[in-house]
């Protein structure tokens, strides 16, 4: 991209290559920006996670009148800028713990930033309903809660819910759609929960790394359907450590390092720089 | 829109070309992220709606409001071997604890006599849980499913509304209960009854905005979810949930009348005694003051409304944790 990162004046930080190569877009025809990045931090606050946690040491504190331990910040993201446009599919790379789903959330604005903006061109929304499900329910009320936790309305609910369950294959053994999730085994409920997150069309959709889960005929098809997916999305993020899958999806790589942006550009370009990096 | 951006300064992004080749300057190059943001009609990510605009989107989730509270009440005893049946058991078996030890051993029945006293009791107890547990969930509704807030986009106050659903549901099957115990000490079915449903709606409205003023303390101190059943408990025996205050306060405690007034008006006893004359026949239940309808009234639009404005000031914020 032509917005190069501005990293805050961190010169020298690990790996600042001579990104970013231009060129890639058609000259010629303006391009829309769907998702503007300006200069974002998050931190998220811990509480509770000082040395000595129990209470004879709490206790201590309060008799030697010392201030409880502060609460630990983490910067997780700091001072990321970037501009995605239309059409664009986005890989975001690094190693555990260098901020890819924190960035992700914030863009999707369900963590607010300590500083800075995220503009986004319609609603940005992640893939993934795992928290909305309940163990103790069937498969088929899941399917319905889950549907109406991203939005969507009873009547495509009905309307997706013969897809939803096919898809997911759980019915292949038996009525397992009308069980409680609990007696799913873990790749059966990966399926479904996968299959009901799959089953709404977004605008900005990012998708977090190890979604294609289950057995290797089940990964087929979801990989497929994120395929589709990416197809009537306008913008596309995927996080994931699987370079191989981000050089067939991705055309742009994002690269971050404890929470800085690191390189920004072509999908070759960047990962051969991260696979130097981390010698791969 | 990006107009409210104006106060908001850009830091300094720098624009500067690096490749030589890329093709010519387009427009757009010049301007800050606000400025290109405006000029696409970008909108910055997790701003909070306006107040009407919360409103009709939290109205537009109702059907998920509505799942997700059913849900959480299937799922609370879907592991028990009676089931459902706890639904009702549990607030029963509530009722006969306090019965033994206020009704028996205390003698906390005032001038009552045994037919008048247990429906007494088992309407404070069934209709004073409603609000604690309304609390206690309220205060966990983000909290405890940040996970969910996390992930997915929604009017978050749809969380300690749904809370306060479950608790209404839970709340119907108790009138099951009561409307036996009733009948059972010969209190029949009169066109007062009918008062029940206004009382549980104003009582709900209450409830639901309490909850919502809890939900956000809870999601700033977490330590809230420690402190709130003690709290709940001393409102409990504040409140007259199993003796009638004002015997307990003038005649037992030799207490000045304006306190036992005082601890009337509280919404807990409000809505207790609301709902105690529209069921229970009997001599220390002839009549209510008119105002205590009226209290009912102010206590869920003041509680109401002032907790949907407060828990939606916080609203881009939840998800911080």
């Amino acid at each position: 991209m032509a917005e190069r990162n501005d990293t805050a004046g961190r010169a020298g930080s690990p790996g600042t290559g001579t990104e970013p190569a231009d060129g890639r877009e058609p000259a010629g025809e303006p391009r829309v920006p769907t998702v503007i990045a300006d200069d974002v931090h998050v931190v998220y606050r811990v509480w509770g996670a000082g040395p000595k946690g129990n209470a004879a040491a709490a206790l201590r504190r309060m008799v030697r009148r010392e201030r409880r331990p502060k609460v630990t910040e983490v910067h997780a993201v700091r001072g990321v800028s970037f501009i995605a446009y239309r059409g664009e599919a986005i890989g975001l790379i690094g190693s555990n713990g260098s901020g890819k789903s924190t960035l992700l959330r914030t863009i999707a604005g369900l963590l607010p930033p300590e500083r800075g903006r995220v503009y986004t061109n319609g609603q940005p929304s992640l893939l993934g309903v795992n928290a909305a499900l309940m163990n103790d329910l069937t498969g088929e009320r899941n399917v319905v809660l889950g549907g109406l936790a991203m939005g969507m309305t009873r009547e495509q609910i009905k309307g997706r819910y013969p897809q939803i369950v096919e898809f997911s294959g759980i019915n292949d053994k038996g009525d397992f759609i009308n069980m409680p999730m609990r007696t799913y085994s873990s790749g059966m409920s990966a399926r479904l929960r996968f299959s009901i997150a799959a089953a709404k069309d977004h605008d900005v959709l990012m998708i977090d790394e190890a979604l294609a889960t289950g057995d290797k005929k089940f990964q087929r098809r979801s990989e497929a359907r994120i395929r589709e997916l990416r197809e009537q999305a306008g913008t596309v993020f995927l996080v994931s450590h699987n370079n191989r899958s981000i050089r067939q999806t991705c055309d742009r790589v994002l690269w971050l390092e404890s929470g800085e942006l690191v390189m920004d550009g072509p999908t070759d370009l960047v990962l051969k720089a991260y696979e130097e990096e981390t010698g791969r | 829109m990006a107009e409210e951006d104006e106060s908001f300064k850009v830091s300094e992004t720098t624009h500067q070309r690096t490749t030589a080749g890329s093709p010519g300057p387009a427009p757009d190059r010049d301007l800050s992220a606000a400025e290109l943001a405006a000029r696409h009609g970008l909108t910055v990510s997790g701003a909070r709606p306006s107040l009407p605009d919360y409103l009709r989107q939290l109205w537009g989730r109702r059907h998920f409001i509505l799942a997700f509270s059913q849900a959480k009440l299937t799922a609370q005893y879907s592991q028990a071997k009676l089931g459902q049946l706890w639904q009702v058991f549990t607030p029963l078996l509530n009722a006969f604890v306090y019965f033994l030890i206020f009704g028996l051993l205390l003698g906390g029945r005032g001038n009552m006599e045994m037919p008048e006293y247990i429906p007494f009791l088992v309407i404070g107890v069934f209709v004073f849980t409603f609000t604690q547990s309304s609390v206690l969930a309220g205060v966990k509704s983000i909290s405890g499913n940040i996970g969910l807030v996390r992930a997915l986009h929604f009017p978050r106050a749809s969380l300690p509304v749904a809370f306060s659903l479950q608790q209404l549901q839970q709340l119907l099957y108790s009138m099951i209960v009561i409307a036996a115990v009733l009948v059972g000490f010969g209190h029949y079915p009169t066109w007062s009854w009918l008062l029940i449903v206004p009382a549980l709606a104003l009582q709900f409205l209450f409830n639901a905005g309490l909850a919502l003023i809890f939900a956000r303390w809870g999601s700033a101190t977490p330590d809230l979810a420690q402190l709130m059943p003690f709290v709940l408990r001393t409102w409990m025996y504040a409140s007259g949930v199993m003796f009638p205050l004002h015997y307990m306060v003038i005649e037992r405690a030799n207490g000045p009348e304006w306190l036992a007034n005082l601890l009337m008006s509280n919404p807990a006893s409000v809505y207790m005694e609301v709902m105690r004359q529209s069921l229970i026949s009997g001599p220390a239940h002839q009549s209510l003051p008119g105002w205590f309808w009226l209290l009912a009234v102010g206590w869920a639009l003041v509680i109401g409304v002032g907790g949907f404005v407060y828990f939606w000031k916080a609203e881009e914020r939840y998800g911080r944790g």
